[in-house]
This record gives structure tokens, sequence and C-alpha cells, in this order.
């Protein structure tokens, strides 16, 4: 194999260029040159880059039958394709896009290699062989790191949501209302009535309406987390409206047997708010003054 | 009661290891009931049931995988819920209403059942435990 190496840093180090400049041919090619996405002098220095680590991850690393992209030589390389990676997330490109990209290096290689080994077929089978090896291994490292970088995106736009997804929303002197849409798990639950409480202090309400309508499903989980969050109104001297409770949901939570105790409830936010104005003693009323006899 | 019948077609498949594996099943179960026109009620009490269920797999048995049917005569949707946890020692009475070893409301399996057209549960001590539910559509 040492052979095969040496014929591979050799080919790496005398055409740097040409290589460089034949790989981002290629990517054109094939359609993975985002210039949407990447101007042509990024393009350039992202190859160049990735190249160099390549070039010194091939010298340094063993690259025959024992070939390991987790070992120490191959960290320069590592660490570029997480920061491209990173940014080509972030840019919108596919995994496939990524994993073209790398496996358009092939290519110029071989054509390198056929001019070079011209003289010696079963070499040059052998060289074909083990770059195969090497840059398949690169392109499937490149697909885990794309992945592993989606799913941090996916986690921090979901720890994102979680923020943005409880609102208090003050709907009168004394009544606050708190929608709540999607998936009712604990951390979200916590969350929910650890606003819900600092807003009733900080805005000294005497009411809450915690409207459900855009929920699911109100399996038991959910059904104590919203009892116990009116529990929790309750002892801090408020209470509690749970509105936007459906049929369907209605029937089912009593086949659950959920029971929901002193809590007031009711099927829709418009009659939650009629109880609420009822209890902070306000009366809506409608304007006396006929319609059409305004001037 | 009626008996869960063995014809059924392997729809979906979710393998439950976190919480939010339980919004996925719901989703799934949810999905394969739109495409075969369940009614909407019939549609909210089996998620709910599932949603149950699925937890219980995840708090109590660690964690295991939920297996999604369709049956065509008659039809109905059914579902088989496995983990291997260390199993329920008594079942008669982890189904009884206010039983529970976690704090919560004690009504999850129970109220499956209620939910649901049929109900079959399986557990030996050590050895997992199994959940099968139907639901007509």
């Amino acid at each position: 194999m040492a052979d095969t190496k040496d014929q591979l840093v050799a080919l790496l180090n005398e055409q740097f260029d040409a290589i460089v400049e034949a790989w981002i041919a290629t990517q054109k090619d094939e359609g993975v040159r985002r210039s949407d996405l990447f101007s042509a002098k990024e393009t350039r220095a992202q190859t160049v880059r990735l190249l160099t680590a390549f070039r010194n991850g091939v010298a340094e690393a063993e690259t025959g039958e024992d070939l390991d992209l987790r070992a120490d030589e191959w960290a320069e390389l590592r660490e570029t394709l997480s920061d491209l990676g990173r940014e080509r997330v972030e840019r919108g490109m596919t995994p496939t896009e990524m994993a073209t990209f790398v496996a358009a290096l092939k290519s110029p290689l071989f054509h390198s290699l056929r001019e070079r080994m011209a003289g010696s077929p079963d070499a040059l089978i052998e060289e074909v062989w083990h770059i195969t090896r090497i840059v398949d291994a690169f392109a499937l490292y490149t697909t885990e790191v794309f992945i592993a970088e989606r799913e941090l995106v996916i986690e921090r736009q979901r720890t994102e949501m979680l923020e943005l997804s409880t609102p208090v929303v003050q709907l009168w002197d004394d009544i606050l209302a708190l929608p709540l849409i999607g998936t009712m798990d604990s951390v979200r639950a916590q969350d929910v009535m650890e606003n819900l409480l600092e807003a009733i202090v900080e805005r000294k309400a005497e009411i809450v309406i915690i409207d459900i309508t855009g929920v699911q499903t109100v399996d038991t989980q959910v059904a104590q987390h919203l009892l116990r969050t009116a529990a929790a109104v309750r002892l801090m001297g408020a209470e509690c409206v749970i509105s936007g409770i459906s049929p369907r949901i209605a029937q089912t939570m009593v086949q659950l047997g959920v029971d929901v105790g002193e809590v007031v409830t009711s099927g829709s936010i418009q009659n939650a708010l009629t109880y609420a104005f009822r209890k902070v003693g306000v009366r809506i009323a409608a304007e006396e003054t006929p319609k059409g006899s305004r001037v | 009661m009626s008996e869960i019948p063995q014809d059924g077609q392997p729809v979906g498949r979710v393998p439950l290891a976190t919480n939010r594996d339980v919004a996925r099943a719901r989703k799934a179960v949810g999905a394969v009931m739109d495409e075969g026109r369940a009614r909407p009620i019939q549609k909210t009490r089996f998620v709910t049931a599932v949603s149950e269920i699925t937890r219980n797999a995840i708090v109590h048995g660690g964690g295991g995988v939920l297996m999604i049917y369709a049956h065509a005569l008659p039809r109905a949707i059914s579902v088989a819920c496995r983990d291997e946890g260390g199993g329920i020692e008594n079942v008669e009475e982890a189904m009884r209403d206010g039983f529970s070893t976690a704090g919560s409301l004690g009504r999850g399996l129970g109220g499956a059942k209620r939910l649901v057209d049929a109900f079959e549960i399986e557990s030996t001590p050590g050895g997992g435990t199994t959940v099968r539910m139907m639901s007509r559509t």
C-alpha cells in the first residue's frame, strides 16, 4: 500500500492547482456548485482548504485497509468539513449536494492518474481503488457531519419555539389569556406554568384564561399539567378558566376518567371571557344609538 | 370488547425512546386514520389512547417500538406497543384507575382501554410489556 499512498501524495503535491481547478469544474458539471449560494471566490477558497486538508491527511494517516477518518491525522480535514458543513446547512444545501461535492474530487484525481500511470495498468487500478476508498469514506463522513449539523439546527429552532410559544396576553385589566398550541410535553408545561405565574404577579391578574383550542390531543399527562397549573394559579389567589375544549376532547377526557374538579371550563374563549368580565365586574353593552343614524 | 384480528397489514413503525416520540407516534397513527377516513371522534379517541400507552412504554418500559396495522374486514386500525422494561407486576392493579407508581393521575391504562374497541395487555415481570389496541375506522 505504501506505493499507492506515495503516488497519491506526489500527485496531490505536484498538481495541486490543476486538481483544484478540475474539482471546481466537475462541481459545475454535476450541478452542485451552487452559484446562488456561494460566490466563485468562496467556492475556490473552500475547495483549496478542503484539498489541503485532504492532502495533509493522506500524507500523515493510514490510508490502507485500516483507514479511519476518526484518527488524529484527519483532525484538520474533519474540522474543515464541520466548518463547511455548518455554513452549507445554514445556506440551505442538501446532504446529497454536499456528498456529491466531495465525490466530485474523484474525477480530477483519476484523470491525472491516467496520464501519470498510463504505462502500468495494474498499479493504476490499485491506485484507483485506493482513492475510491478514501474519497467514499470522506463523502460518507460529510453526510454524517451534515446530519449532525441539521440536528443542531432543529434543536435550536425547537428551543426558540418553546420560548415563542407561550405568550401571556393581557385581555383586560385583571384578565390574562394564554393560548396553547401544539403538543404539551413536560418541559413545555413547566415553561407555561412559570411564565403564567410570573405574569400573574406582574400584572396583578385575577382571572387567567388558558385556551387549548390549538392543542390536538389531551391525554392524562396534558390534563394533569393543566390541572396542576390551575391549582398553582389558585394558590396565587387568582382563578383559572380552561377554554377551547371541543366536544371531541370533552368526550375523550370523560372516557379517560379525568376529573377537572373545581376548575371552570368552557367550550369557547368567548364564553370564558364573558365569565371573566362578570367576575371582575365589567359589563359589555351594545351601543344604544341605532345603526345608520350616526352622522 | 372484541378480539384483535391477526390479519393486519403493517403500515407504520415508530421507535419509542424519548418523549418526543410520543408526539411522533400520535402523528403516525393520526395519518393512518386520516387515510382510512376514520371519523374525527374515533381518531381523537384512538390517538389519545396511543399517547397513553406509548408514554407508558417510554416512562416505565425504558423505550420500545410501536407497530401500526391496517385491517380490511372489518375496517380497523390496530397498534402493538412493545417495551423491554421490567414488566408489570400486577396487571389488574395497573389497569385500575388511580393506580400510579409515578405520581401521575393513574388513569392512563384504564383510560386507554375505555377509549378503544379492543385492548389486550401482556406482561411478564422482567420480560417487558406489550399492549395491543384496535379501533374500527
